[in-house]
């Protein structure tokens, strides 16, 4: 099966984050790494490939330094990367990344396309499904397991509240992932030192631009969130907080 | 023709969800704020007994959009028959809630339509007759406002507990209902879904909890898991934890809270080391009272604490048991 996996740059889950001038960004200037269901999608592309055989693809796109999660899909084991590099695909809403990946892939015939089920940053959970759409291509959300059947597949879908679903589907397919679906492989050194020969494809805002179009949403504003309690901060060396927390579970919290 | 808002709510088994009532609130709402008319529509086969429920609301009308292949959900099918109706009735703005189900199609209907989605907004406002909606972005550490740049129908989707349910208006008569028969061809649903089923039984029943100290990824290690269990006995309380925690198989998946796991609804609620991303935050929220250790002061946790404690975790549990143990001696 030839599997391409969309990865997406996203702020360390620990970084500071401040607000650029404008108010409608963040500023750059922070540690980044692969979205968290990404990484995931990425090793189930490569199980799958250990099982039936095929090519696993990782595709970004994004600035210069979101070159480093290919760098990482290649050192796993990923055959291939493809890099839309430029900084202005940070700034398109969910229709147009997903325009600008297609337009990448359009000379190639993928079996399976996985996404994470949502990015860290923006979280609009749509790019994997409107690809699907452009592509014309059926896809389920929220995937927990992939299996082979005779000519499709069979996915197992997380539904809320601890509920599960089995979908039967053909292929080709687009399914985003759930974050837990398997456990994370570390890289090798080896792998690394591969990773340097493995072909990297780069493809221009440029080239993809008669694909876009304008974007239909804006953010006008970013802003920190409103409290939605009083909330009281209790300080002070270890001891004294833990004095502090007994009287509150006391005497608020009535638990003690 | 005055401007329309359609509501879509959401149904399983029968039954409309509570998110989808709040969505009518949120109808109900943008409708005062806009002047808009306020309709409703629920999709299925047989649904006009849930017509009618809706119809008790305040709304102009409600659409029941039938056809037996909207019995069972799939995307292509849904997509398919909603596409067909808006594109008649041509509201300005359609609100759905942010359920599995809706953001499985919502992004596949609104691009076949030339369309946007906003997602998981969590509330609005009109600044000079402009439509702002507002939403989490970066794990719920900044909120935007949103607006659409484009042509409507404008798609929006509101997220779990935005708005109160309680807080709906019943309508001074009955709204009357429609029925809007779809075709879909058969090849249009390629999806084959078999029933939801639960995993395994669970273990513990955490909503019957009183006292819940929860533990998120800053717990760092497997064997630190250990600390927060004995600070949940001190208590004389259960344990649970985030989603990752659950993930990496270091406490079982029955402990985890949030919406893939269980709601939960406390008189305590201890938080250690968890960041307070929304899909957590929806399963415990509904806690009397919430602690929260954390080492980062802008944690989306701390948003809904009642106490708060900016510090490692590392620190503060250990003179925490210690003091707990004094005041109430192990059983
Ligand atoms: C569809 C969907 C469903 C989901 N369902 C659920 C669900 O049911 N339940 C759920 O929990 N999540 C769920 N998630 C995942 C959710 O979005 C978050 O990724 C998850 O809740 C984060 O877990 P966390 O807070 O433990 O980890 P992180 O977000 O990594 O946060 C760890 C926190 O620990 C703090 N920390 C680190 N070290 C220390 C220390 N020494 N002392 C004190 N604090 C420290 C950090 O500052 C940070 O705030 C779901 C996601 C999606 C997309
Ligand atoms: N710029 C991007 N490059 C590659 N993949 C992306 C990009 N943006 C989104 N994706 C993929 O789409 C998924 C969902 O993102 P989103 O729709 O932003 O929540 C992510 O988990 C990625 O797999």
């Amino acid at each position: 099966m030839k599997i391409l996996v969309c990865m997406k740059q996203v702020p360390q889950k620990d970084a500071p984050l401040k607000l650029n001038e404008a108010g409608t960004w963040i500023r750059e200037d922070v540690s980044y790494e692969v979205n968290e269901p990404d990484a995931f999608a990425l090793e189930e592309a490569l199980r799958q490939k250990e099982k039936h055989g095929g090519e696993v693809v990782a595709i970004t796109a994004g600035p210069a330094r979101s070159q480093q999660v290919l760098r990482e899909a290649l050192a796993k084991g990923a055959d291939r990367a493809i890099h839309l590099e430029d900084a202005g695909f940070v700034g398109l809403d969910a229709l147009n990344v997903a325009r600008a990946l297609a337009a990448a892939i359009k000379d190639e015939q993928f079996d399976l396309i996985f996404t994470g089920l949502q990015s860290d940053d923006q979280g609009y959970a749509q790019t994997g499904v409107v690809l699907a759409e452009l592509l014309g291509w059926p896809h389920a959300t929220i995937i927990m397991q992939i299996e082979r059947t005779g000519d499709g597949i069979r996915v197992k879908r997380e539904l809320e509240a601890g509920f599960f679903q089995f979908v039967d589907m053909p292929l080709p397919a687009v399914l985003t992932i759930q974050s837990g679906i398997n456990k994370l492989r570390y890289a090798t050194l080896i792998g690394i030192k591969q990773a340097k020969n493995k072909p990297m494809r780069k493809v221009t805002m440029a080239e993809v631009q008669p694909a876009l179009g304008p974007n239909l949403q804006k953010v006008e504003r970013l802003h920190v969130p409103q409290k939605t309690r009083n909330t009281e901060f209790l300080e002070g060396a270890p001891a004294e907080i833990a004095k502090k927390l007994v009287d509150k579970l006391r005497n608020e919290a009535r638990v003690l | 023709m005055a401007d329309t808002i359609l509501v879509v709510v959401e149904q399983r088994e029968g039954k409309l969800n509570r998110v989808s009532w709040e969505t009518i609130v949120a109808g109900q709402a943008l409708a005062r704020e806009t002047g808009w008319n306020l309709e409703a529509a629920v999709a299925g086969n047989n649904v006009s007994g849930l017509a009618s429920e809706v119809a008790a609301k305040a709304v102009t009308k409600v659409y029941a959009i039938e056809s037996p292949k909207l019995a069972t959900y799939t995307p292509d099918a849904f997509a398919a028959a909603l596409k067909q109706f808006i594109a008649s009735s041509q509201p300005k703005l359609v609100l759905m809630p942010h359920t599995y189900q809706v953001r499985d199609f919502i992004p596949k209907l609104a691009t076949a339509m030339g369309r946007t989605v906003i997602t998981d907004c969590i509330g609005f406002k009109k600044e000079k007759e402009i439509l702002l909606f507002t939403r989490q972005m970066f794990q719920g550490k900044f909120a935007a406002d949103v607006t659409f740049a484009g042509d409507p129908p404008w798609f929006v989707t509101f997220q779990n507990g935005a708005f109160r349910a309680d807080k709906i208006e019943s309508g001074a008569a009955a709204a009357p209902i429609e029925n809007v028969n779809i075709e879909i061809a058969d090849a249009v649903v390629r999806n084959r879904p078999e029933e939801a089923f639960k995993e395994a039984k669970q273990a513990v029943d955490l909503t019957q909890a009183s006292v819940i100290v929860a533990v998120g990824r800053g717990i760092k290690e497997q064997k630190n898991i250990e600390l927060a269990k004995q600070l949940a006995e001190a208590l004389g309380g259960e344990i649970a934890a985030s989603r990752p925690i659950c993930d990496s198989g270091w406490l079982p998946m029955d402990r985890q809270v949030g919406s893939s796991g269980q709601t939960v609804a406390p008189q305590l609620y201890l938080a250690l080391g968890i960041s307070g991303a929304i899909q957590h935050l929806v399963g415990m929220k509904g806690a009397r009272t919430i602690i929260a250790v954390n080492k980062d002061s802008e944690a989306p946790i701390f948003e809904i604490a009642d106490y708060a404690v900016v510090g490692n975790l590392f620190d503060i549990v250990p003179p925490l048991i210690e003091e707990i143990k004094k005041v109430k001696p192990a059983s």
